[in-house]
């Protein structure tokens, strides 16, 4: 959505208990004033098609779709300004890590360039406990565009000849490290 | 002093010279470090966007191992030696720790359900555990008289930018100010360098947007680098930061137009230079931007 296209309120869906939903700031959400601190202190607000005083704004009104589609939340890189400079002490950082999550939950499929990026690590950590850069950035650069990753490989090559980076076989069978922890958050999650 | 060293996935692989630098100069400055055995991913900026819950049963189960071998205040006594306060490197480790302990003291139940996760690893967690950072560490268990009387080759005629970064300093951390951080200026003058102040100490380095959005996070590398100048090298204590910045300097002159050239050393490194340290500890050959561009300036 381009910020300076009108949006019929008649016709757009909205959903009011969407608030309820972001945690943790959940109905404090309610509070934001629009006074713009957060885009103001936001070093990746220029870049965003909608900013985050817009998004806050959209969010309190239900435009659930405005908001999960929107790019901005991708453009975030949790470096809390925002929040600790909220006057309205609200947790706005950490909600905006819950859109990412309500977005990949959608399946939403804008950004893959950053979707893929969060599944791929996710899919590391279950496997190995720990994170592995390299298998971590060879599945994120397959799953998104693999085109890009050419433009990394100078980098790749000087990093694996400085020791920053070494290469792993992958491990594919069997049960992954926190396998079951996983599982057992999901069960956990599932039941609430 | 004691402490419980969780290093954490980068300081284990690409910022590895962060991990031996800092355990030779805890070493050096006469302080007890054990690695917590066991330790798996703090789940970084991804577990939460997974879901809550994973949010902080990732961190949790590392300050459940941590609890067990005594980082608890509560377990003083109890076991043997006392107590010993859990150490992250990583300020993503140490802001998801720091994160999941907040939401156990805000919300009664959130304990009881983390446990009800942990029971497949065989473990539980009372939510005693305190997380501290490297720099919490550096800048305030120790005086800078107990500092300077270590260096054995002062840092003279060395000018360095210090870098804190974001989640170093906020918004869990109760040590240092999250807009205007100082913590570090007192062990860089320790150490006999000249501190170089700029605007951009706690900004962003961009984190993962180098990767997944490069032409927003390398204006936010720009910027820092830019504010640093004219200092011989930049100074930080997270590895994100430091892969960000030490990485991305061809990337970003290419983007100005001119050549950018910092050398980017994490604290512990410097204060190992200062110490005497061996190459074999401070692995300065592990950079990309060379440190002899600032060693150089050393008499």
């Amino acid at each position: 959505m381009a910020t300076s296209e009108v949006i019929n309120l008649t016709t757009v869906k909205r959903d009011p208990t969407f608030v309820e939903r972001l945690t943790p700031a959940g109905e404090l959400l309610n509070r934001c004033i629009q006074c713009g601190t957060c885009s103001a202190s936001c070093p990746s607000a220029h870049a965003m098609d909608l900013t985050p005083r817009q998004m806050w704004r959209l969010a309190q009104l239900g435009f659930q779709d405005e908001v999960l589609h929107s790019k901005a939340m991708w453009l975030c890189s949790l470096c809390y300004t925002c929040h600790v400079r909220c006057p309205r002490g609200i947790p706005l950082t950490e909600t905006i890590v819950k859109l990412k999550q309500l977005a990949l939950q959608e399946g939403i499929g804008e950004w893959r360039e950053s979707t893929a990026f969060y599944r791929a690590f996710g899919e590391v950590m279950r496997r190995y406990g720990r994170t592995r850069e390299i298998e971590f950035m060879v599945r994120y650069f397959l799953a998104s565009n693999p085109l890009t990753a050419l433009g990394y490989a100078g980098l790749g090559l000087k990093l694996l000849g400085r020791g920053k980076a070494h290469l792993e076989l992958p491990r594919l069978g069997g049960e992954g490290r926190l396998e079951r922890l996983f599982e057992r958050v999901a069960e956990l999650e599932g039941q609430r | 002093m004691r402490y419980l060293f969780y290093p954490g996935c980068s300081a284990e692989s690409s910022a590895l010279e962060y991990k031996t630098s800092t355990l030779a100069v805890l070493e050096a400055l006469g302080a007890e470090v054990e690695e917590l055995e066991g330790w798996t991913c703090c789940g970084a900026s991804v577990a939460a966007t997974m879901s809550d819950l994973l949010g902080v049963v990732l961190p949790a189960r590392n300050l459940a191992l941590a609890e067990q071998v005594g980082a608890s205040p509560l377990q003083a006594g109890g076991t043997e030696g006392g107590t010993r306060d859990m150490l992250a490197v990583c300020s993503a480790c140490y802001t998801n720790f720091r994160r999941t302990a907040a939401a156990i003291a805000s919300r009664p139940r959130l304990l009881d359900t983390i446990n009800q996760a942990l029971e497949v690893e065989g473990l539980t967690y009372r939510g005693t555990v305190e997380a501290r950072h490297l720099l919490d560490v550096l800048a305030n268990d120790f005086s800078q008289e107990e500092i300077a009387a270590r260096v054995q080759r002062p840092l003279t005629g060395l000018t360095v930018a210090p870098y804190y970064g974001c989640q170093t300093v906020r918004p869990y951390s109760p040590f240092d100010d999250g807009q205007r951080p100082t913590s570090m200026v007192g062990v860089l003058e320790a150490l006999g360098a000249t501190v170089h102040r700029h605007n951009r100490e706690a900004s962003c380095c961009g984190t993962s947007l180098l990767t997944t959005k490069p032409e927003v996070g390398l204006q936010m590398v720009e910027a820092i680098l830019e504010a640093s100048n004219p200092a011989d090298c930049i100074i930080t204590v997270c590895p994100m930061c430091h892969f960000n910045l030490d990485s991305y300097q061809d990337k970003v002159s290419q983007l100005v137009g001119q050549p950018l050239r910092i050398p980017v050393l994490f604290l512990p490194q410097l204060m190992g230079l200062a110490f005497g340290l061996p190459e074999s500890v401070l692995m300065f050959k592990r950079h990309v931007v060379s440190v002899s561009l600032a060693l150089a300036r050393l008499s």
